[in-house]
């Protein structure tokens, strides 16, 4: 199975960060993977995002043109991708920073609002994790076992208080109906 | 050989350059590359190696002649703009009959271009660059992996046939992360080269670094005796990966990222029954030609997917001899087509034939 996933939003939001989560989580499930942002002068404020593929097989272009998974954090993003997802495909959408409701009727969408709930379990800008979490409930391109032992892998010394909030970001959308 | 770890593409060519021994770097930041330098700088102190941020691509290309003179593992990098300034050094090292490595993370040309990833160096790359009768020796990788394992390959073939590699990589390549299994680290070696300039210690002769030769007949003996050497390598040294091309009745011919799009276009294309296959060039200098030759007999015609204008079309009609149709499918500036551009592309080639 393949799984291609867009993560989309503003610099400054954690999208690298969110795909380098989901891309350490699969390369310590054994997957095939890989990991591609965009880069540029982005900053923050700026557009930001990141195409990250975990198959079963060796992965062909790096490059999601048509996400079966598109997780949209802002309205920029939404506009420019929708489109572009797969039909059968998932967009999730930070409902806390996006008003308006999808208008394909072919994508299955989960609206999260992830900001909100970062916020007010005091987790400061971690609305990516929530987005991950709940992601991966919904469409489980990794799996649910060993999540600690990932965060472990992105979360680096120097910032390991960030290891308890991450986890538990992750842990709210996944319990997140 | 270790655990797969997850590194950038720019992250593994340090990683490994340094693997394989090599202990100076010389460079100057320019983006897509900047990630060779920023790891070099963090790792060469540490291991008691040199980095060095020169104040400019030309000096930076000056230091690794003079490293390269000592016969010690001595790399550069940079991105298109800062490699098109390094091109006096490359014909001057070549001249002098020098092994280093040179990497290249191509971005959008011409000029000062854009950022965004390409492949319109080929030409520059593959045919000279600088001025004068040389080559280099040019590996194309198109996975994380490649970017470690041909930056080895580079030391080792550019020390074998005393000649500078340059390991080809494009923007895509050097910022995506994918997993790679990186070689036992190896120590520096010191033997001494018949050639290098270390002192002599009033024990030996001079040895000589140099590519001014005043008299003609000297320098042309001198480009003779290269030329052999090339010829050596072109027989000997030419890689590529075959995909799918046991049956195929068309042939894409594409590397580095452009063949990693098009992989997914000639699966795409299997699927609706059109029989194809693809030929990635993995050394681009010397370039497959026998096996594209061997392709030509084989298959009805093919599809060059570049980054480029059209750069290594050149080398596929010239292998091919022109017998079959060659097509074109390109982006260029640091646009990248899409999968589903190659698979209309192989369909216009294949003319709706099953």
């Amino acid at each position: 199975m393949t799984t291609q996933i867009l993560i989309a939003g503003f610099g400054g939001q954690g999208i690298l960060f969110a795909g380098k989560f989901l891309a350490n989580k699969g390369l310590m499930e054994g997957r095939q993977l890989s990991w591609l942002p965009s880069y540029g002068p982005e900053m923050r404020g700026g557009t930001a995002n990141c195409s990250v593929v975990l198959s079963d097989e060796p992965v062909g272009s790096p490059i999601v043109n048509n996400p079966d998974v598109l997780i949209a954090m802002n309205l920029p993003s939404l506009d420019k991708y929708e489109d572009a997802v797969v039909p059968g495909g998932t967009i999730f959408v930070d409902s806390t920073l996006i008003e308006r409701k999808v208008g394909r009727t072919d994508v299955k969408v989960f609206y999260v609002p992830a900001t909100k709930l970062a916020q007010q379990n005091e987790l400061g800008n971690l609305a990516n994790m929530v987005m991950v979490g709940k992601v991966i409930r919904e469409c489980a391109p990794v799996a649910q076992e060993g999540l600690e032992d990932a965060v472990r892998s992105v979360v680096s010394a120097k910032h390991a208080n960030m290891f308890d909030i991450n986890l538990k970001a992750i842990q709210i959308g996944l319990e997140l109906n | 050989m270790g655990n797969k770890v997850l590194m950038k593409g720019n992250e593994a060519i340090a990683e490994a350059a340094i693997r394989a021994g090599c202990r100076h770097y010389f460079g100057y930041p320019i983006t897509p590359q900047t990630e060779v330098a920023a790891y070099m700088a963090k790792r060469m102190p540490k291991i008691g190696g040199v980095f060095l941020q020169a104040e400019s691509e030309i000096a930076a290309i000056n230091m690794v002649y003079g490293v390269a003179g000592t016969g010690r593992r001595v790399m550069t990098s940079s991105s298109s703009p800062g490699v098109s300034l390094k091109q006096e050094g490359i014909s001057y090292i070549a001249g002098s009959d020098l092994p280093c490595l040179i990497v290249d993370v191509q971005r959008g040309g011409p000029g000062l271009g854009g950022i965004q990833p390409s492949q319109s160096d080929y030409f520059q790359a593959t045919k000279g660059g600088g001025h004068g009768d040389y080559h280099l020796i040019v590996l194309a990788p198109s996975s994380v992996q490649e970017m470690a394992d041909l930056t080895a390959l580079a030391f080792e073939l550019a020390e074998k046939y005393r000649m500078p590699a340059m390991l080809l990589a494009d923007g895509t390549i050097g910022q995506m992360m994918e997993p790679v299994e990186l070689a036992e680290p190896q120590e520096p070696k010191f033997e001494e080269k018949p050639w290098a300039v270390t002192g002599t210690k009033c024990k030996r002769e001079h040895h000589i670094v140099n590519s001014l030769y005043l008299a003609p007949d000297e320098l042309e003996k001198k480009n003779f005796e290269r030329y052999e050497r090339y010829h050596t390598i072109e027989q000997t040294e030419a890689r590529y990966e075959s995909f799918m091309m046991d049956d195929a009745e068309y042939c894409v011919v594409a590397f580095g990222i452009a063949a990693r799009v098009s992989k997914n276009a000639v699966v795409a294309a299997r699927k609706k029954g059109i029989k194809v296959g693809l030929i990635r060039p993995i050394t681009l200098w010397p370039f497959p030609k026998a096996a594209l030759e061997k392709a030509a007999a084989q298959v009805k015609g093919f599809l060059s997917v570049e980054l480029s204008m059209g750069q290594m079309i050149e080398d596929v009609r010239l292998a091919t001899h022109d017998a079959r149709k060659v097509e074109l499918c390109c982006r260029t500036g640091g646009m990248i087509m899409s999968p589903d551009e190659v698979l209309a592309a192989i369909e216009k080639l294949t003319g709706g034939e099953k």
